[in-house]
C-alpha cells in the first residue's frame, strides 16, 4: 500500500507562564491508504497535540509547531496557506473528537452541523446537503434520520451524538479519519457499538483511520499497526499483533504488564511502573522513561536513544534488549 | 443468610429522587428511580465488586449505605444495626467505621488544607488520637499510602492525581474503618497509575482486614480486585456471583453483551471473540421499562418479560440472576 501521509521530524511546543513544554519532540511516522493506526499512550505525552498539529488545529500562541514536514498527496500540510489547509480540512482529512457533549455548536440544528462540510467544501445546495446528511445519519445507525435533522444536540444522548460526529466527519468521504479518543466518554457497551461502526465504515468508504488512544484494549481490536508514545516521543512502532506478543520497550512492556484482562481467571499482583509521567519542561539529553525503568544502564542517562530497529517492521527507542537485559548494539 | 454473617447487610433498599415543578409551590411529579429495591451481603474482609455504566444507580448506592441519601425505603445493616434507625449522634460514630474513598482525586481534597490536615481532619472532628498522636498517626498513615511523611505540611495542588488518591486513601484509615466504599477510586487515573493504586488498596486489605464495597464501570479491574461481583443496570442489581463463577458463567443477558463488549489487550484473543452488541440507549430511569428493565435492549427478550418483573433469584448456588430465562 502507498502512502497516504508521512510525517517527518514533527515538533510542537507551548509557551506558558512556567516556561517551554515540550510537547512533541521530533516524531516521525506515516499512514498508509485504508489502513488503521493507533496511537497510544497516557495523558500528557503528546498524542493528540500530534495530530492537531498536522491539521494546524494548535492555537498559536501559545503553541507552536517548529519544525518538521507532514506531506499528503506531495504538498506539505505544515507549509500550506490557511486557505489551502482549510480545502483539505474536513474534506480529506477530517476529525472526530472525543466529547461528543462539548464538540457541537448548542444552538445550531444537528441538520446544520452535519451538512455544513458539503455546503463549504462541495457547494451542495442547502436541499440537496440535507438529503445527503440524511442517508449519512442513516448510514451510522441513527434511526428517524431525516426527523432528526432539525433536533438539537441535547436531544441526542452521549453514543448518539458520537455518530452524529462520525457522520459529520465522513460526509465528504474523506482519506483519512482522526479519531482523537472517541469512545473515552462512553460507556463499554456504547463504546462496542461505535467501534463496530468504524470497522463497517472502513469496510465500505476505505478511507484510512488514525485512533488515538490511551485503551492497549481497544486498539488491540481494531489497528493494524500501533505506534506508543512516552513524554512527547513516539518509543515503540509495530504491527499490532507483533507489539503485544513481543513488546521492545520497557515502557510497552510495562503498561500491557499493568492491565487486567476481563478474561483472565487466575489472581497475579499487577505489575506497576513506579513514579510519575515526566514533566515536559525540558528536553531531555537522557531517555524520558529511563527515571522509571528497571532496565536502564548507564547509557540511557548519557543519549536518548533512536528508534531502532527490533525486528521486521518493528523499531523501539531503547538502548537495552529487554529479553537480555544487555545493551543492543 | 443472617445479618450476624455479614458486615454490611442492605435490604431492599430504595432511593428515588423527587422531581418537583413549581417554585414557591412545589409539587412532586415524578421520580427518578435510581435505587430500585437492590438486596446484598457484604461479608468481612471480602471485596464486593459493583459494576454498571454511567446512570445505572451503583454510586446512589454507596452514598445512600452510608447514609449520605436518606434511603427512600429499605434498610441498611452494618455489624447488624439498622442504620436509618439511629440517632443522629449514634450515626456519627458509626461513621468511623464506614468510609469512603471519591473517584476525583482533585475535587475531593480541600486546596486550603495542607495534606497533614486533611488527614489528620477526621480525628479531629471525632476526637481521637489527640496531641502528639495525631501528627504521629498522620506521619504513619502517609507511610502507610507510601507517601513520604515529611510531605505532610505541603498543600494538595503538589500532588500528581495518583498521589492524591493515595492522601484520599490515607484520610479513609485514619478512623480505622472496618469497610470502605471505593467509588471509582481510580478511574481518573492514567493506566501505569492505576496498577499503584489498586496494589496499594489490596496491600492495604491484606494488612489491616478492611472490607471494600468497589465500585467501578471498568469490569478487567472488577475481576482482578473483587471476591464477589454485583452487575447494576437502571437501579436493579441483575446478577451476583462469586468472580470467576460470573465472569465464566454469566448467566444474565445483560452480564453477558457487558462482557462481551469489553476490549481485551490481545489482538489475536480479540480476532476470535464475538461480541453482542446491544441495541440503543439506557432507558431513562425516571420512567424505567415494564417488568423487566433490560428487556427493550435485550436479544433474547420474550412477551412476558413486559408483563412480569423477573425475580431475583439463586439460580446456581451462590449465583444470583434477575431473568425469566436465566
Amino acid at each position: 500500500m502507498a502512502d497516504l501521509l508521512t510525517v517527518q521530524d514533527l515538533e510542537t511546543r507551548f509557551r506558558t507562564r512556567e516556561g517551554m513544554v515540550h510537547a512533541v519532540n521530533g516524531i516521525s511516522f506515516d499512514l498508509k491508504e485504508g489502513e488503521t493506526l493507533g496511537i497510544v499512550g497516557e495523558s500528557g505525552c503528546g498524542k493528540s497535540v500530534s495530530v492537531l498539529s498536522l491539521l494546524r488545529l494548535i492555537p498559536t500562541p501559545p503553541g507552536k509547531v517548529v519544525a518538521g514536514t507532514a506531506s499528503y498527496q506531495g504538498k506539505d500540510l505544515l507549509q500550506m496557506t490557511d486557505e489551502e489547509i482549510r480545502q483539505v480540512r474536513g474534506a480529506q482529512i477530517s476529525m472526530v473528537f472525543q466529547d461528543p457533549m462539548t464538540s457541537f455548536n448548542p444552538v445550531l440544528t444537528i441538520g446544520q452541523q452535519v451538512a455544513e462540510p458539503l455546503e463549504i467544501h462541495q457547494g451542495y445546495s442547502r436541499a440537496m446537503a440535507y438529503d445527503r446528511a440524511a442517508e449519512m445519519l442513516t448510514m451510522v445507525g441513527i434511526p428517524r434520520a431525516k426527523e432528526r435533522l432539525n433536533d438539537y444536540p441535547h436531544q441526542f444522548s452521549g453514543g448518539m451524538r458520537q455518530r452524529v460526529m462520525i457522520a459529520m466527519a465522513l460526509i465528504c468521504t474523506p482519506q483519512i479519519l482522526i479519531a482523537d479518543e472517541p469512545t473515552t466518554a462512553l460507556d463499554v457497551t456504547i463504546q462496542a457499538q461505535i467501534v463496530e461502526l468504524a470497522k463497517r465504515l472502513q469496510d465500505e468508504l476505505g478511507m484510512a483511520i488514525i485512533w488515538i488512544t490511551h485503551d492497549l484494549g481497544i486498539i488491540a481490536g481494531l489497528a493494524d499497526r500501533v505506534n506508543v508514545m512516552y513524554g512527547g516521543y513516539i518509543i515503540e512502532k509495530a504491527p499490532v499483533k507483533e507489539l503485544y506478543a513481543n513488546p521492545q520497550h520497557p515502557y510497552t512492556i510495562g503498561l500491557l504488564a499493568s492491565l487486567p484482562r476481563v478474561d483472565e481467571s487466575g489472581r497475579r499482583r499487577l505489575a506497576s511502573i513506579d513514579g510519575l509521567p515526566p514533566v515536559l519542561m525540558e528536553k531531555p539529553n537522557y531517555c524520558p522513561f529511563a527515571p522509571r525503568c528497571s532496565f536502564a544502564v548507564e547509557h540511557c542517562w548519557k543519549e536518548n536513544p533512536p528508534l531502532l530497529q527490533v525486528g521486521d517492521r518493528h523499531t523501539a527507542a531503547c538502548w537495552v534488549n529487554p529479553k537480555t537485559g544487555g545493551e543492543r548494539v | 443468610m443472617t445479618p450476624t454473617e455479614a458486615l454490611l447487610r442492605v435490604d431492599r433498599l430504595v432511593k428515588h429522587f423527587p422531581i418537583t415543578r413549581g417554585i414557591l409551590i412545589q409539587r412532586q411529579i415524578g421520580a427518578v428511580h435510581a435505587v430500585d429495591d437492590i438486596s446484598f451481603d457484604v461479608y468481612k474482609g471480602e471485596t464486593l465488586g459493583l459494576v454498571g455504566e454511567s446512570g445505572c444507580g451503583k454510586t446512589t448506592t454507596g452514598r445512600t449505605i452510608l447514609q449520605l441519601y436518606k434511603p427512600t425505603s429499605g434498610s441498611v445493616y452494618f455489624e447488624g444495626r439498622d442504620l436509618s434507625k439511629l440517632s443522629a449522634e449514634e450515626m456519627r460514630k458509626t461513621r468511623q467505621r464506614i468510609q469512603m474513598i471519591f473517584q476525583d482525586p482533585y475535587a475531593s481534597l480541600n486546596p486550603r488544607m495542607t495534606v497533614g490536615e486533611i488527614i489528620a481532619e477526621p480525628m479531629l472532628i471525632h476526637n481521637t488520637y489527640n496531641g502528639k498522636d495525631r501528627q504521629e498517626r498522620v506521619a504513619y498513615l502517609l507511610k502507610m499510602v507510601g507517601l513520604n511523611s515529611a510531605f505532610s505540611n505541603r498543600y494538595p495542588h503538589e500532588f500528581s492525581g495518583g498521589q492524591r488518591q493515595r492522601i484520599g486513601v490515607a484520610r479513609a484509615l485514619a478512623l480505622d474503618p472496618s469497610l470502605i466504599v471505593c467509588d471509582e477510586p481510580i478511574s481518573a487515573l492514567d493506566v501505569s497509575i492505576q496498577a499503584q493504586v489498586v496494589n496499594l488498596l489490596e496491600d492495604l486489605q491484606r494488612d489491616l482486614g478492611l472490607t471494600y464495597l468497589f465500585i467501578a464501570h471498568d469490569l478487567s479491574m472488577v475481576r482482578h480486585i473483587s471476591n464477589r461481583v454485583a452487575v447494576m443496570y437502571l437501579g436493579i442489581i441483575v446478577e451476583l456471583a462469586d468472580r470467576v463463577d460470573l465472569y465464566e458463567d454469566p448467566l444474565h443477558p445483560y452480564t453477558q453483551a457487558l462482557l462481551s463488549a469489553v476490549p481485551i489487550p490481545d489482538p489475536v484473543a480479540e480476532e476470535k471473540r464475538r461480541r453482542t452488541i446491544l441495541e440503543g440507549d439506557v432507558p431513562s430511569p425516571v420512567n424505567p421499562p415494564s417488568g423487566c428493565r433490560f428487556r427493550t435492549r435485550c436479544p433474547i427478550a420474550q412477551p412476558i418479560c413486559a408483563e412480569i418483573k423477573p425475580e431475583f433469584r439463586e439460580v446456581k448456588p451462590n449465583h444470583w440472576a434477575a431473568c425469566h430465562f436465566a
